[in-house]
């Protein structure tokens, strides 16, 4: 066994810390929030330079040849400075789902231009009134000739608000909420037929509804077997989560350290509050939780690139479950510990507090993911 | 004994009902369903509706417009007024300060200030809590020196709700520092309008600004604002915050939490099903509403044990906690029950004059604001611990 990062994750986790302590000041990072765009331009073109967007990808195309530990490693420290660019659904998602199912053709066409940094992409895989379920697919694409014809709503897409392709779900068979009949289409985001809104979710990111009228999808940009997407998509979505806790461990880890420090500096009653000692369990369980966390969200990562769904399934909603639960009692303890100044938009706790909301919501809320976990575990066979 | 309601209690219950569908303005009603932020105006009018119905400050004596009704009278009122819309009725000046005047001011105060209380002619705020002090409050030291018919008021208040709109602050202030903490504070009610207070609104993780810094910077006041003996006002405060603690339970405030959350889990869809039908969300709805009878349950024997005269004492301390801890579970379950669209930060959606297009369902906007706004709650008014230390050594005895 070997719970360490190798010396290439030191350096990585490094430099990217460094680019994003020297470039991302709270204020920062708020102006981008506040005025637009919403992420930082300039960081975006930093990570291609270090090869951040290359990270995943097949050396034969410019890529790292990097595993879903090495996407943790980056995930991390993405968590831990609030970083806003859409590197999840770009990299991780759009990303993987290009290497698991795309044409020669279109990985050529697409994986260069995001390793250079000039292509942003979403993966929309959720629907108004589907709730978590990514079987539940109301979009339909009716075949005209060789093309298709996308019509649907893809609710809260990560990233979506910028992305320049969506890859998106939609039924060219079977019911609404079949796993068969299930395809993916890459989606220009200004096609005739796309309508977008987009807004800024709690933690500050980017996402978007995309509203698909009638739009015409050429063969090029059918992705994968035409009605055998759930399997991708599974696997998209898994290391979507699998990377959404890694940022949260990398937020949680700033939440347990700023508390501790307020425990030590703020003093009532003569004394610092940190002297109290049923504060002092609250502090105790936030650190138990934090270990065990990053205990899950290790395993996750490490299992997120298998193909025995199952297995991969248990794990990523393993952490999801746990993150989900006891990620969100600690952020409730430590703005509690925090007193008033916890309540401040002005302190940073909040943020990364929102930060762990996000992600204990998107791709599956606890519940989801319990039931997963219970589908997988008990119910095989 | 009997759970049932008296048939006084349920006439009063109409007589509040018709009340409320006549008097209480409509539109602050329609905003409230949608989840939009009240403002200054929409306290005011409900006040002012409150006032002209001789309700406005039910626990006052009748000499001073209180209304007698019974500790279940009171608690069908909060809970017809909440299921109707209503804003909370600011605390400040009934039920805070107004009390304290009662008990503890002069025949001059109680006619210069009653009246603009009940009318709600004049806000109030309430300067207690310092940056050093908030837990630990009598540690405060704003200080008051007596300069010939003036007190002269120096230092900085914080946390102050709703001080953007007071016309006026009580205030708890160091007059005496040679003495113990608790035996040098006394309670003045200062003008906003005097020169040296500025206010500093401070915006809260939920997206709104309700509280505020208040600085003080040789604020001169009248003499006779000083309530009570000086240096006494540390009794006065004591006094004030057993009734900030019961009116805190907010039961009616549960209960209507709890309808609204039965209607986005009727409204939302799981597996194909409603989500009020799965299990695992029934499994948590129904824990909270099992937890919510039982607070309401409590708060009803407490009433009834300490009778119509008394005053609940340290066992108000477990209606506080339990209540505050169920306001925030309801806002987490609501929050939790409307899924992804949750996340979306639509803040313009909450406000009054927007005229944008919210995304997802029309009750998501006001979902995660309303959760973090709750944080507060096991905050203020005396924190859950500091609740909890009151129960054990006045309860327990430990
Ligand atoms: C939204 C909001 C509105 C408010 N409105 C007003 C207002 O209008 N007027 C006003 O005067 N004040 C107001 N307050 C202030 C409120 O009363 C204080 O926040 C509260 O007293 C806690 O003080 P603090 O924030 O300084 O936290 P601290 O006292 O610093 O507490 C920090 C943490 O330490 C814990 N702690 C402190 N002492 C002990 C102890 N002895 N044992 C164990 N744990 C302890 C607390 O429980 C908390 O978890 C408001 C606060 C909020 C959040």
């Amino acid at each position: 066994m070997d719970f360490g990062y190798s010396e290439e994750q030191v350096l990585f986790s490094n430099s990217l810390q460094k680019l994003l302590s020297d470039s991302y000041s709270v204020d920062v990072r708020r102006k981008l929030v506040a005025e637009g765009p919403g992420y930082s331009e300039d960081i975006w073109k930093a990570y291609a330079e270090m090869g951040l967007l290359a990270l995943p990808f097949p050396e034969d195309m410019g890529g790292l040849d990097g595993t879903s530990v090495d996407a943790m490693v980056v995930a991390i420290e993405l968590g831990r400075h609030l970083a806003l660019e859409p590197y999840i659904p770009t990299v991780i998602m759009a990303g993987g789902a290009l290497k698991l199912a795309g044409s020669d053709a279109q990985k050529s066409d697409l994986i260069e231009k995001i390793i250079s940094g000039d292509l942003k992409m979403a993966v929309g895989l959720t629907e108004p009134g589907s709730r978590f379920d990514m079987a539940e697919v109301s979009t339909r694409a009716a075949a005209d000739g060789d093309d298709y014809i996308l019509s649907g709503v893809k609710s809260v897409v990560l990233g979506g608000d910028v992305a320049d392709k969506i890859i998106v779900s939609a039924r060219t068979s079977g019911e609404t909420r079949s796993e068969d009949g299930l395809t993916l289409f890459i989606v220009d985001a200004d096609a005739d037929g796309v309508t977008r809104e987009g807004y800024a979710l709690l933690d500050g990111r980017g996402g978007a509804d995309i509203t698909l009228e009638n739009v015409r999808i050429t063969p090029s940009a059918v992705l994968g077997t035409v009605g055998q997407a759930w399997v991708i998509m599974e696997q998209v979505a898994d290391q979507a989560a699998a990377a959404l806790c890694a940022e949260s461990l990398g937020a949680f880890a700033r939440v347990n350290e700023l508390t501790l420090e307020y425990l030590k500096i703020r003093e009532q009653f003569g004394q610092p509050i940190g002297k109290f000692q049923v504060l002092q369990h609250h502090m105790a369980d936030m650190l138990i939780e934090y270990e065990n966390a990053q205990s899950l969200v290790y395993r996750s990562s490490m299992m997120a690139d298998s193909d025995d769904a199952a297995m991969r399934g248990k794990a990523v909603s393993s952490t999801k479950v746990y993150l989900g639960e006891r990620g969100h009692t600690s952020c409730q303890s430590a703005i509690q510990m925090h007193g008033g100044i916890g309540m401040t938009a002005e302190y940073e706790l909040g943020d990364f507090v929102k930060r762990m909301a996000v992600a204990e919501v998107m791709f599956g809320d606890v519940d989801h993911h319990l039931a997963r976990f219970g589908k997988l575990s008990y119910m095989s066979g | 004994m009997d759970l049932n309601y008296s048939a006084e209690d349920e006439a009063f219950r109409l007589e509040v009902r018709s009340f409320l569908e006549n008097k209480f303005p409509k539109d602050i009603g329609e905003r409230a369903k949608a989840g939009i932020r009240f403002k200054k105006d929409d306290y005011y009018r409900w006040h002012k509706a409150l006032n002209e119905q001789g309700w406005v400050a039910p626990h006052w004596p009748t000499e001073h417009g209180g209304t007698n009704w019974t500790p279940v009278q009171s608690n069908i009122f909060d809970e017809e007024c909440f299921a109707a819309g209503t804003p909370r009725q600011l605390p400040f000046g009934t039920r805070l300060v107004g009390p304290v005047i009662i008990h503890f001011g002069n025949d001059a105060q109680k006619e210069r200030y009653l009246p603009t209380i009940r009318s709600g002619e004049e806000f109030w705020c309430q300067g207690f809590s310092e940056p050093g002090a908030g837990s630990d409050l009598a540690s405060l030291k704003t200080r008051a020196v007596l300069e010939g018919d003036e007190w002269v008021v120096n230092g900085q208040k914080t946390w102050t709700t709703t001080a953007q709109y007071a016309d006026w602050i009580f205030c708890l202030v160091r007059t005496n520092t040679d003495v113990k903490k608790q035996a040098g504070i006394s309670f003045l009610l200062i003008d906003m309008k005097t020169p040296g207070i500025s206010v500093r609104p401070i915006l809260t993780i939920d997206g709104d600004v309700q509280i505020n810094e208040v600085f003080l910077e040789d604020v001169r006041v009248p003499k006779e604002n000083l309530v009570g003996e000086v240096d006494k006002g540390w009794t006065y405060a004591k006094f004030l915050l057993g009734n900030e603690r019961t009116g805190i339970a907010g039961v009616g405030l549960c209960k209507n939490d709890l309808e609204n959350l039965k209607t986005i889990a009727r409204s939302e869809r799981k597996n194909g099903k409603l989500l009020i039908e799965d299990p695992l969300f029934q499994a948590r709805l129904s824990r909270a509403e099992i937890d919510l009878t039982a607070l309401e349950l409590t708060n009803m024997r407490m009433l009834f044990d300490i009778g119509d005269e008394g005053t609940p004492g340290a066992i108000a301390s477990v209606l506080k906690i339990r209540g505050s801890e169920l306001q925030q579970r309801f806002a987490e379950l609501q929050m939790e029950a409307t899924g992804s669209y949750a996340l979306p930060w639509q803040q313009g959606a909450l406000e009054p004059d927007w005229n944008g297009k919210a995304v997802g369902p029309a009750y998501a906007a006001a979902r995660s604001p309303l959760y973090y706004d709750r944080r507060k709650t096991t905050i203020y008014g005396g924190s859950t611990e500091v609740q909890k230390n009151i129960i054990t050594k006045a309860i327990l005895e430990l």
